[in-house]
């Protein structure tokens, strides 16, 4: 039980005013960002990044750096749900599949018992997959820490193999979108010899494309291009939540116990292999819906089909940090920026992160535990506030937003071309996402892009060329075969259905 | 914004979808291209610069290829509209401000760029009187500029007008 011992000691370190202060901070900002269109998770963690430099500075400050974007992550989660119910605009990708049944409820004048099982569910979620963190981890990382090139290149492959397999979105669509990223990733100094690629004499390109510009352009500017085809109004259902109808809500959720133990192991599953919460929310509903007794009523404002995809997305949403602390390969887009923000405060993600910087992860995961109570708390608390933010006309807060996303790009490196190039992302961002390109891999593959690289050009090394490097002993050889067959998966999945047809 | 020919597709789906997969199939060939000048074989230290980018161009090229061919199959069908002609003026009434917007901030500073753009929309697409743009937009600078100058210290583009009020 040292994972106990740890979490304890990880308690010490984030039960600090201080932390505890951030945690709300953070929660709020977070819900904000994900009420607000064309702010979510991952951008609003991308440009508020910049403002945790000199907080990482202090002894300690990562911690707390980290607890205050992670903060803002879970706020982001339970934020997409108001916006879901009420207006029946997902204020996040995860949670279109509530709007199934939540936005239905409303209409029937019971938001608060459709908000109430969607907090709860979400902290549910949540909690089940920090549970699996805290034992899970720990071990993925002693194991990790015998990888070396080969194995680490397997888990890469691995990853971005998933991403074809397991999308919704065409397998070619998403294949030709991963590699856009790692083109994108190799613009610049070449990791292994220095050479200058793909610059075309430009210097701004001396340093490559930075992939929080990306995040900010891609999900920002983009969403708000797609979220104005839609007009500029908001016409919602009204936001009241008293303890009555909590403690009610409270007392029916306990039926759907199967429910919520089925989608927070598909969460988990889907947010530790990155699938993400999106895919997660939508299985795990669809799941729910076929055991469901009156699954045909589902659409028709059902609370169980409120309560699945919402435990799932927060589970796959919370999981997919298992993989970004344990090996250093984020399992979301959000993930991915948190991702980014460890390197740039001089973090070295992996499995050696458990060993050298102990109090920052075990500070980290006893957050997730205080920082999903206090989300709960503010959501149950405050959403007639966040209600109201959604009321403020577009004609306002579109260009509000505008200008973050700006300041955002400016601050990455203090660089008007940054500002360029986020709008030249959120235009791409627009045309892909109205496409079905999907924007996940692209960022994956330019955050990974250049590890994914000089592990693989260092596999070779130790190879000599030799491509059977990936298969040369059980380990290696298991990762790139799952990864091989995940990549094989549309495929096989439609001769599966060619032979069922015929 | 009422007019005729709102609802009508400005371009449709297809035209879309065959212009990406060609735009994806440049970027596979400029990769391709550069890949090669930098060597895409072996030296005595291991792989050339251009080994690992190349694959990645070929794979660029013939994704875009195999979703080019897609696009031209579903031709036969329908071909729903990719942005409609109300959607596209929406679109680029905000689109063509905020470009605007982004080359101000360097002779303006973001600050006083920040506010323009705020005012512009806010009189021009909300309809908002005079004072309560000016209040907003104004304010929300203000704002920015204490969390970010005051509050954080970390220095945005300024121009003119903050020299003027010696806020540099």
């Amino acid at each position: 039980m040292e994972e106990i011992q740890s979490l304890m000691q990880g308690f010490g370190v984030a039960l600090t005013l201080k932390n505890v202060a951030l945690m709300f901070t953070g929660i709020i900002l977070g819900v904000i960002i994900g009420v607000l269109p064309g702010l979510g998770g991952a951008n609003g963690v991308a440009i508020l990044l910049p403002l945790t430099f000199s907080m990482s500075q202090v002894p300690g400050g990562t911690t707390s750096a980290i607890i205050l974007l992670s903060c803002i992550y879970w706020g982001a989660l339970f934020g997409g749900a108001i916006t879901s119910i009420l207006f029946n605009i997902p204020g996040e990708p995860w949670s279109v599949a509530t709007t199934f049944d939540g936005y239905p409820m409303a209409q029937q004048g019971r938001a608060g018992e459709a908000l109430t099982a969607a907090f709860t569910s979400s902290f549910v979620g949540a909690l089940v997959a920090v549970i699996v963190i805290t034992f899970l981890s720990p071990l993925v990382a002693s194991f990790a820490l015998e990888f070396g090139p080969p194995e680490f290149f397997s888990v890469y492959l691995l990853t971005f193999c998933a991403f074809v397999g397991m999308s919704k979105e065409p397998p070619f669509k998403t294949l030709a979108m991963m590699m856009l990223g790692f083109a994108l990733a190799a613009v610049g100094t070449d990791p292994v010899t220095g050479t200058l690629r793909l610059t075309f004499g430009s210097t701004h390109l001396l340093t490559g494309f930075d992939f929080l510009i990306a995040v900010i352009g891609l999900f920002g500017i983009g969403e708000i291009l797609l979220t104005l085809e839609e007009g500029l109004a908001f016409k919602g259902a009204s936001a009241k939540l008293n303890v009555k109808v909590v403690l009610e809500t409270w007392k029916e959720l306990p039926k759907y116990w199967l429910t919520s133990i089925r989608s927070s192991v598909v969460g988990c599953f889907m947010g530790i292999v990155p699938g993400g919460a999106t895919p997660a929310s939508f299985m795990s509903y669809g799941v729910a819906r076929r055991f469901s007794k009156d699954g045909d009523k589902f659409g028709t404002g059902k609370v169980e089909g409120v309560v699945a995809p919402e435990t799932a997305a927060h589970a796959a949403g919370t999981a997919a940090l298992l993989p970004m602390l344990t090996l250093g390969v984020p399992g979301s887009p959000t993930a991915a920026v948190l991702l980014g923000g460890l390197l740039i405060w001089g973090l070295q993600p992996g499995p050696l992160l458990f060993v050298e910087q102990k109090d920052f992860v075990w500070g980290l995961i006893a957050s997730m535990y205080l920082g999903n109570i206090v989300g709960l708390i503010v959501v149950l608390t405050c959403v007639p506030l966040f209600a109201a933010i959604l009321r403020v006309p577009f004609s306002v807060i579109a260009p509000i937003i505008m200008v973050i996303c700006a300041i955002g790009a400016y601050t990455v490196h203090n660089s008007m071309f940054d500002v360029w190039m986020m709008l030249v992302f959120g235009v791409l961002g627009y045309v892909f996402k109205k496409l079905q390109y999907p924007l996940a891999p692209l960022v994956l593959a330019i955050v990974l892009g250049d590890r994914a690289e000089s592990s693989f050009r260092q596999s070779m090394l130790v190879s000599q060329g030799d491509m059977t490097v990936f298969f040369s002993n059980a380990l290696v050889g298991s990762l790139t075969g799952l990864a091989l067959f995940l990549l094989a998966w549309p495929l096989i999945s439609l001769a599966i259905a060619r032979l069922r047809q015929s | 914004m009422a007019g005729s020919g709102e609802g009508k597709a400005a371009f449709g789906v297809r035209t879309a979808e065959m212009f990406t997969a060609a735009g994806f199939f440049a970027i596979g060939a400029i990769v391709i291209f550069d890949s090669l000048r930098l060597g895409i074989g072996w030296q005595e230290d291991g792989p050339k610069a251009g080994y690992f980018p190349f694959y990645i161009g070929v794979i660029i090229c013939f994704s875009s290829l195999v979703n080019l061919v897609a696009a031209l199959a579903a031709a036969r069908k329908k071909n729903p509209a990719f942005v409609e002609v109300g959607q596209l003026r929406l679109v680029l009434s905000v689109l063509v401000p905020t470009a605007v917007y982004v080359g101000l901030i360097g002779w303006t500073g973001i600050y006083v760029a920040s506010a323009l753009f705020v005012a512009l929309f806010m009189r021009w697409l909300g309809k908002y009187v005079w004072w309560k743009v000016a209040a907003v937009s104004i304010g929300n600078s203000v704002v920015f500029f204490v969390i970010f100058e005051v509050w954080f210290k970390i220095p945005l583009p300024k121009g003119p007008l903050e020299a003027l009020l010696r806020l540099n």
